[in-house]
């Protein structure tokens, strides 16, 4: 009972998972973007239209990745070159994505991802590290999208603290000026890793649309990407503590269906809000205790431009 | 190849006629997908205008969608002014409604007059209230506003359902779950064919208005907006005044939650924020917290929406096209701002 509860706490938070790196790259770059929702549904829609018409796994993967890093390609343009408001342009990319996928959706209601689909994802032990004890069923029994989100987490780590690019990555984060002195293409920069992250919600809207439902469901993402944004905080903007913060609310997306079995005397339209609180609590508590790691990039949200230093 | 200059001044003119071209560029774009889609962009635009136009009865419909819009984004242009991303207006809307419709469901043998003015003040806490929440948070620890607000909307909704399906449903509906209409007292009345919120939102843009440009409260929140450092040193209650001004920007949306609630569906539902929560951001955005430019930026998102809905029904279009627009219209205004801070120079080689 508790060993299948945790493994489906891993599989509910996969997608929070991609959400959540894919917005610690974003916001490393100095750039907030609070489009998340809208990528995510623009993956989730993107990825499962073209699953479903070409019945081609790696295809429907593709177009979820490009759909994210198109709906950031927007919001990129908006802030990076055109300097608008970085969090009105997000709202904005949110918005949008919601029509995006409402309008590509439509004929999609009701629709199941076909087996094809279904095998390529289904779950497999993972060789070796499935054979420890507990830890292997829950964490290295699962699909391949689940394994996926392990590696972006590790690669992603390392790429940030371990490697040149990484470190240039953080300084045009903190502090652009001085990297622009120091030789590092801004621009450039903030482009690529804006559209990354955009890509990576897009696969983890991805993940709910495919593999977590999977058929079609109008506004399948129902607020997960703005739970990714706090886990970014949560997380204090480190890839390996945004594992663990994606894997606890899993557990809290998922707790409901578990207590309506046991019969414990609750409604469920409370625990349906857990989630939810446990994100204001989280968040409430991180701005409560000032600690140096919890702050984040210092130029997170001002837009760059060279000629007003 | 090109420089940029920030402009020192620009003409109130120019800088309209540059958004007006770019919310003609958006409906442009937007009318190149719906050509992918094999649908001529003209003759849609030409049904939304007529959905929405279209008789004395779309016209009505149109003012009784622009209501709650414009009263919303009245509320979130205090809080954006301040830089309190307050997009928990949908939250507010629903709080407001479910706190007037306690007062309509226990109470709703009072005097008409009575009962309706327990209401407004009912929803107005209720909003109000609930805005308070996170304003405290912000004020007294810096948390971050934007997704605590929002993460309150799914709170608010989860509880309205709750009432719904549980305590509040109606046990006349046979099984089905809704809330009991109100009584006949509880419902606003009506003024030239619409109900009398119309009013209540002309009198509110004007009140807001006075308060944003004419009160020491109103200067407090400009300057807090612009950098609260100078308003700090200025010796500004900083606290005192996000808390405050966080009230009022829920109390607004909560009011619109009460109209809603007694006008337009005379009950509560989860349904009764429709997403106006949502639009009114970008309507507060677009209309640049001006209340008298909201109310035009309104009039063309409340068309846009009875088109969108018309359009649905007339080519079945989905209805999510006008949400589509919207963004798109969005992002080519936001867009547009940058060519009004800077001029674009030709550098001749």
């Amino acid at each position: 009972m508790t060993v299948s509860f945790l493994a489906a706490a891993v599989v509910a938070g996969t997608p929070l998972l991609f959400a959540t790196l894919g917005e610690i790259i974003t916001e490393k770059a100095g750039n907030l973007n609070l489009g998340v929702e809208g990528m995510m549904l623009m993956g989730a829609v993107s990825g499962f239209y073209v699953g479903v018409t070409t019945n081609q796994p790696l295809l429907a993967l593709a177009a979820a990745f490009l759909a994210g890093a198109g709906g950031a390609l927007i919001f990129a343009v908006l802030t990076i070159s055109l300097r608008a408001n970085q969090v009105v342009s997000g709202l904005a990319l949110t918005i949008f994505g919601t029509g995006f996928s409402g309008f590509i959706g439509q004929k999609l209601i009701g629709q199941v991802v076909p087996n094809n689909l279904k095998a390529f994802f289904k779950p497999f032990p993972f060789p070796l590290l499935n054979r420890i004890p507990i830890l292997g069923e829950v964490l290295f029994s699962q699909d391949m999208f689940v394994y996926l989100g392990y590696a972006a987490a590790i690669v992603i780590g390392v790429y940030l603290y371990k490697t040149r690019l990484g470190m240039n990555l953080r300084a045009v984060g903190e502090n652009p000026a001085a990297a622009d002195a120091a030789g590092i293409n801004i621009t450039l920069n903030k482009y690529l890793h804006v559209l990354l992250g955009g890509a990576l919600c897009g696969l983890g809207g991805a993940y709910l649309s495919l593999v977590y439902v999977p058929a079609w469901q109008e506004n399948v993402i129902a607020g997960r990407g703005w739970i990714a944004v706090a886990l970014v905080i949560f997380a204090a903007w480190n890839p390996y503590k945004a594992v663990i913060g994606a894997f606890l609310f899993g557990g809290l997306d998922i707790i409901g269906f578990r207590i309506q079995g046991t019969g414990f005397p609750v409604s469920l339209y409370f625990v349906d809000m857990l989630p939810y609180l446990a994100t204001i609590v989280i968040l409430v508590i991180t701005s409560m205790k000032k600690s140096r790691e919890n702050v984040p990039p210092k130029g997170l949200g001002v837009s760059y431009f060279r000629e007003e230093r | 190849m090109f420089r940029l200059v920030k402009r020192s001044e620009i003409s109130r003119k120019k800088s309209i006629v540059i958004r007006l071209l770019a919310i003609l560029l958006a409906f442009t774009a937007a009318g190149i997908l719906l050509l992918t889609l094999d649908l001529n962009p003209l003759e849609v635009y030409a049904s939304m205008i007529k959905g929405a136009f279209g008789s004395a009865y779309r016209v009505r419909e149109v003012v009784i969608k622009t209501v709650p819009l414009v009263i919303t984004s009245l509320g979130i242009a205090i809080a954006f002014k301040m830089l309190f991303w307050n997009i928990g207006a949908d939250g507010q809307i629903l709080m407001g409604a479910f706190a007037a419709s306690y007062v309509a469901l226990n109470y709703g043998d009072l005097p008409r007059f009575l009962l309706l003015l327990l209401m407004f003040v009912a929803g107005a806490l209720g909003g109000g209230l609930w805005a308070l929440i996170p304003g405290f948070f912000r004020a007294q620890w810096r948390t971050n506003e934007t997704i605590i607000t929002l993460m309150m909307n799914y709170v608010a909704l989860k509880w309205i359902t709750y009432l719904q399906y549980g305590p509040w449903k109606d046990p006349q509906a046979m099984g089905f779950p809704k809330i009991p209409n109100f009584t006949a007292n509880a419902v606003l009345p009506k003024l030239f064919g619409v109900h009398v919120g119309w009013l209540i939102m002309l009198l509110l843009i004007v009140i807001i208005h006075v308060f944003l440009n004419h009160t020491k409260k109103g200067y407090e929140i400009a300057v807090l907006g612009e950098s609260e450092n100078t308003a700090l040193y200025a010796g500004m209650n900083v606290k005192n005044t996000i808390v405050s001004a966080i009230f009022l920007s829920g109390a607004l949306c909560g009011i619109a939650g009460m109209i809603e609630a007694s006008a337009v569906s005379n009950t509560l539902s989860v349904e009764v924020s429709g997403g106006v929560g949502y639009t009114a951001i970008i309507t507060t955005w677009l209309g640049a917290l001006k209340p008298l430019v909201i109310l035009l930026v309104s009039l063309l998102f409340a068309a846009l929406l009875q088109g969108g809905s018309f359009i649905q029904t007339a080519h079945g279009i989905p209805e999510s096209t006008a949400l589509l627009l919207q963004g798109m219209i969005l992002f080519f205004v936001l867009g547009s701002e940058f060519f009004i801070r800077y001029r674009v120079i030709l550098r001749k080689e």
